[in-house]
């Protein structure tokens, strides 16, 4: 009887969880391919098609709109980020979490303290930085800008990862004669990929995801990402194109989402060893 | 960086020490540059009477912007539902999230594929989901309001009002509600992620002499996993109240802060004032009043994460 209870709770708890989280997304998916005498009229059951579905939506999404270019923003946006951070992240975690002694295993609050500055809090000034340096409206401006949400982040991240790893290991190969840093290159760094994975995935995320840099340091179509185009381009006034809209919103978040998906245990694991905040444990 | 092994043989941990030192610079130096100092310039900002027009810091006003903000009726509004919105989401994800990772700790036939579906709304950028979530609650079209019509929740003659429309984003409570639930729904993913690293890592054994003793599924929640997961849940609160506290996409996108001021929030405030108004310095001075109120929530999570961990809960 208790077992049975218990699968039947589990199984439901399974059910509720993903219908919360898949609804909006099918109804996104559903929405992007109906015709408009379909998609308004109140009276029709918006769940299935009482029209022929139609790509006409999607096709005007990438022939008619820039989302073309918005995606190719995006992504070259989001790959020089990636770069960027583990150049500034990887040397400072591994610096912290082995070469400045007690106090820098213990940085893990201050890393937070950067952390807790959020966006809306700087934009304005970094505004006028970025318009200082003549990068304003260009996607220069994100690139610049985006690693300081994505540095903190992961040098955090990857700190808890070094410091997880057995000290003996870089040990053993300064006593066969490397250098520091050629134990950090040839031991360290091989061992903290899956760190680093996490790392590559959450700089692109971030970086994909920010709406007020991009929307504040970018107001020309040619430099706008996907974050900040589709509401500015797709929303014209009081004229909604919600079909192209969703499919905007679906062509990014479908392949994100697998590939998260397929992430999802590493990155758990990824928080796992550094689960309170980069405190040293004694 | 092979700088380092170039100079003048001095012991090893000198050696070591400057490596360090190299290592760390091009972050630090990047950091006050872009953070560090843009946060000054926002104190010093909001204490001048610069605009979008002449962006100078001449003009000294004291804290006279502070004052002027504190005085505007939208004021208020924009603290308390900012502090609402907060909350709101930070309980309910922490309580789901706490649940959902108590389902995911085990393992089950296509637990892979369900972990694509659930991590959905996380790999959605901030803006497209306040968009879905938009047309999801959309005043005419909603397949809410249908789904509640259809089952005699919505329209004449029933509970929820005669109106054929709920009208979401332009009521002040279900508006406010609307965003708590757009931000549980994007956050969630991310803080069952948090909570499921503690969750795995409490050993399985506790769990198995706890089963011998005799416990219930509830009196082991209640003593033996919460207690544990206290730091990770800590951690899990301070991402997820930084997430929705700075966020200004949501509001922007669908209730635009209306109607008035009903849903305005301090971020899309300041950035209203600041950028769209052209105040900068007003601007700059209302997204300041955020610091204090996310130092003191920062510093009460470490604390009490600290504490929890030092009890020795963790080898």
């Amino acid at each position: 009887m208790m077992p049975a209870l218990r699968r039947l709770g589990f199984l439901l708890g399974l059910l509720l969880f993903t219908l919360f989280a898949v609804f909006p997304i099918v109804w996104m998916v559903i929405t992007a391919f109906k015709q408009d005498a379909d998609l308004y009229d109140a009276a029709n059951n918006p769940f299935v098609y009482n029209l022929p579905p139609t790509l006409k939506h999607v096709i005007f999404l990438f022939t008619g709109t820039n989302y073309p270019v918005f995606l190719w923003n995006s992504l070259f946006i989001g790959i020089l980020v990636v770069i960027i951070t583990l150049l500034l992240a990887v040397p400072a975690a591994y610096s912290l979490s082995r070469l400045a002694g007690h106090w820098g295993e213990r940085s893990g609050i201050a890393i937070f303290l950067v952390y807790l500055i959020p966006p809306t809090l700087l934009f304005i000034p970094l505004y006028q930085i970025v318009t200082f340096l003549r990068a304003a409206n260009t996607v220069w401006a994100l690139v610049l800008v985006y690693p300081t949400i994505t540095v903190p982040f992961c040098t955090w991240l990857l700190l808890g990862f070094f410091k997880s790893l057995p000290r003996e290991l870089e040990e053993a190969a300064l006593i066969d004669g490397c250098s520091r840093w050629q134990a950090f290159v040839r031991v360290a760094l091989p061992l903290s990929l899956p760190g680093i994975a996490t790392c590559i995935v959450f700089a692109f995320a971030l970086s994909l995801s920010d709406y007020i840099y991009a929307t504040v340091f970018v107001s020309s179509t040619a430099s706008h990402t996907v974050s900040a185009g589709v509401p500015t381009e797709l929303i014209r006034g009081d004229i909604y194109y919600w079909q192209s809209l969703m499919a905007a919103a679906a062509i990014v978040t479908i392949p994100l989402a697998v590939a998260y998906g397929l992430l999802f245990d590493r990155l758990v694991k990824g928080f796992q060893s550094d689960s309170a905040g980069g405190e040293a444990t004694p | 960086m092979n700088g380092a092994e170039t100079t003048a043989r001095v012991g090893l941990g000198d050696r070591d020490r400057l490596l360090g030192w190299l290592m760390l610079a091009p972050s630090l130096l990047y950091i006050a540059a872009l953070v560090g100092l843009p946060f000054f310039l926002a104190i010093a900002l909001s204490m001048t009477s610069a605009t979008v027009g002449d962006p100078s810091i001449h003009g000294f006003v004291g804290l006279g912007n502070f004052v002027q903000v504190l005085h505007e009726s939208a004021f208020p509004l924009a603290l308390r539902n900012s502090v609402i919105v907060t909350l709101g989401t930070l309980i309910l994800t922490l309580v789901l999230a706490t649940a959902e990772s108590e389902l995911l700790v085990r393992d089950f036939r296509g637990k892979r594929l369900l972990q694509i579906l659930l991590i959905l709304p996380w790999a959605m950028p901030v803006s497209l989901a306040a968009i879905d979530w938009l047309w999801l609650l959309d005043s005419e079209f909603s397949p809410v309001d249908w789904l509640l019509r259809h089952i005699h929740l919505l329209g004449p003659g029933s509970p929820l009002g005669p109106a054929n429309h709920l009208y979401y984003y332009g009521k002040e409570w279900l508006g406010l509600g609307a965003i708590v639930a757009i931000n549980v729904w994007r956050l969630l993913p991310f803080a069952t992620i948090i909570v499921l690293a503690g969750r795995t890592s409490i050993a399985r054994d506790i769990f198995e002499q706890a089963q011998v003793d005799g416990a219930g599924f509830f009196r082991t929640l209640f003593s033996i996993t919460l207690p544990a997961l206290l730091p990770i849940l800590m951690v899990a609160s301070m991402f997820t109240a930084l997430l929705v506290f700075g966020d200004m996409a949501v509001t922007a996108l669908t209730t635009r802060g209306g109607p008035g001021y009903a849903t305005q929030v301090l971020p899309y405030w300041a950035y209203l004032k600041g950028i769209d108004g052209g105040a900068l310095s007003e601007g700059a001075a209302v997204a300041l009043f955020m610091f204090p109120v996310l130092l003191a929530g920062a510093i009460l999570a470490l604390r009490m994460a600290y504490r929890a961990e030092s009890q020795g809960d963790r080898p």
